[in-house]
């Protein structure tokens, strides 16, 4: 599918490294042993900067989802409809991650349906990380 | 004050009863036609024109002329564009006309400079003694507005907001457009969750809802999108009042065409080219004037927070909006059990169960929105819910909120005048967890 392609900054680069090595690391405070996604300067629970990346087990859950069929990104419309799900991880459920469920058809994801990553191809050929139905 | 400091903002729950409540009132209201578009020539239908028109119409109903006038408080935003307020980057360079439309101020987008230099009647006697730059869109704006009143700074407030929509679609273009997602967007914008628009945070929440209550959209959601379009064709000025009514009905809802699944085209506002006016002035010579005062008990800003991940849980959504109505509660001195008319904002139907719940309105507690909604909501019922019709009902002016809490406190509400008492009203143009809204009395109770 035609993803429009994530931009790595100073913060999120080293999750995007792990990405294109099909590893799904998430930041992990070291003050107190929070994971947290998207990754962020400080830890949202307790503010530290002391911040590290953790592997997580790659096992999810579908929370809720939609399916997209007047998307306001162009590039994206291309492939309506299309399964837009947010899954949550089974290491952290605070933690949730968008999801087209590539292999899934529209209209057949399952609330609560487990999920593992994937990792898919972007246009420009970098890799990006999704989730599949299990 | 100034709008780049931020003091003013009531944007946090431990600040008390509000200073000013009470101190305030509504004094005049004021609409424009309304177009569906503007269609790029008719130079008296600009958005400079409407303005001029909206504000005629907000004095006429204040009893006061333009020279009363002392604080200009003129929103430059426009919602409309390539991702949304850039009119001139949406579609294919616009010819310009001689001036004063020799640019986009005037056309699609108006400033407080616009309106001083062609509406010379407005300062004729140099009476405009405060008119700050970037006042904030509707929501927050009446608040600043309010509070200018209130602290002295003018006796008489105009405030006016446009709502542009031209040839083409909205918010497809500039950055929306990209094939590369940098900085926040590199979170949702691969997987097409733009989360930029409020709509699909909302609408997952809302979706979460259904599955967490049990309930279903449509069930849910239909009933409060008809009464909207009921409610709104009572208003002599609205959208499908003066364009044609939108013969709006179940099948019609359920049916129409999808745009986030199970989201359909009704649960969106209609893009609509249209100023809207209002006049706030103070306790003391409000009592005196034409119009029946409506007094602002408190205004807020700021948010009731965000998602801690990707998107916003259930859970965070309701406890969020639960911050955002103690918020307006706590700065007017009042609970749920004490407000009559309720017209919180609906640019999306989505927001409205949780804004129903959160704020407790005729006791309606969490998970209780279907039944309730089912019920009788009619405006001449019991539970007269979004009595104004809001955007749904009347396009997106962001207005119908404001206009109909004015009217139904003043009691000048006609058809849609609702037979329970109305002495309070909530109004808002709040877009998901935004606190922006104003509350407001027939009792200054200072
Ligand atoms: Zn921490």
């Amino acid at each position: 599918m035609p993803y429009i392609v994530p931009e790595p900054d100073a913060v999120s680069k080293p999750f995007w490294d792990a990405v294109q090595e099909k590893r799904l690391i998430v930041q992990n405070c070291t003050a107190c042993n929070t994971m947290q996604y998207p990754p962020r300067p400080r830890c949202q629970e307790c503010n530290s900067e002391a911040l590290d990346w953790k592997e997580t087990s790659g096992k999810g859950h579908i929370l809720t989802f939609g399916i997209l069929e007047d998307s306001h990104l162009p590039v994206r419309a291309a492939d309506q409809p299309l399964n837009l799900a947010v899954v949550t991880l089974d290491d952290d459920p605070r933690i949730n991650f968008y999801s087209n469920l590539p292999g899934t058809p529209v209209r057949q994801a399952v609330v609560g349906g487990a999920v593992e990553v994937t990792f898919e191809e972007c246009p420009d050929g970098s890799l990006i990380h999704e989730w599949r139905m299990i | 004050m100034t709008t780049d400091d931020r003091s003013w903002r009531r944007d946090r729950e431990g600040l008390g009863v509000w200073n000013g409540r009470g101190k305030t009132a509504f004094a005049g209201w004021g609409m424009s036609p309304i177009d569906r578009r503007w269609d790029g020539v008719s130079m008296d239908r600009t958005l400079g024109e409407f303005c001029k028109i909206a504000a005629k119409n907000a004095l006429d109903d204040a009893g006061l002329t333009p020279a009363d006038v002392d604080g200009l408080f003129m929103c430059p935003d426009n919602m409309a564009g390539a991702n949304s307020g850039i009119s001139a980057n949406w579609g294919p360079t616009r010819p310009y006309f001689a001036a004063p439309y020799d640019s986009e101020d005037g056309l699609t987008i108006v400033t407080n400079k616009w309106i001083l230099a062609n509406w010379p009647e407005l300062n004729a006697k140099g009476n405009i003694k405060f008119a700050p730059d970037a006042v904030p869109a509707i929501g927050e704006g009446l608040g600043f507005t309010a509070q200018a009143v209130a602290d002295g700074k003018c006796e008489v407030g105009l405030y006016i907001y446009t709502a542009n929509n031209l040839d083409g679609r909205y918010r497809r273009g500039g950055s929306f457009a990209a094939p590369k997602a940098p900085g926040p967007s590199q979170w949702n914008n691969p997987w097409g969750a733009n989360v930029i628009d409020l709509q699909l945070n909302t609408t997952f929440a809302l979706t979460q809802y259904c599955q967490y209550y049990g309930t279903n959209w449509d069930d849910l959601m239909y009933p409060i999108v008809m009464t909207e379009h009921t409610n709104g064709l009572m208003n002599d000025w609205g959208f499908y009042t003066t364009n044609g009514a939108s013969h709006l009905n179940r099948e019609e809802y359920i049916n129409s065409r999808p745009i986030t699944t199970p989201a359909h085209i009704w649960d969106y506002d209609r893009p609509v080219n249209a100023a809207g006016a209002f006049v706030i002035t103070t306790a003391a010579r409000a009592k005196d004037m034409k119009q029946k005062p409506v007094y602002i008990l408190n205004h807020n800003q700021g948010s009731g927070g965000a998602a801690r991940s990707s998107s916003v849980t259930l859970d965070e959504y309701e406890t969020f909006q639960r911050r955002v109505a103690r918020m307006v509660y706590e700065g007017a001195g009042l609970e749920a059990k004490d407000i009559d008319i309720f017209n919180p904002y609906d640019g999306f139907s989505s927001f409205l169960p949780f804004s129903l719940e959160a704020f407790g309105w005729h006791g309606v507690g969490k998970g209780e929105a279907t039944a309730f909604v089912n019920g009788d909501i009619s405006v001449h019922g019991p539970h007269p819910y979004l009595s104004g019709g809001g955007n749904l009902g009347n396009g997106r002016t962001r207005t119908a909120m404001y206009i109909d809490s004015i009217e139904q406190l003043r009691g000048t509400a006609g058809k849609r005048q609702v037979t329970v008492k109305a002495e309070t009203a909530i109004c808002a143009f709040a877009p998901a967890l935004s606190a922006a809204y104003l509350l407001l009395g027939t009792d200054p109770m200072s």
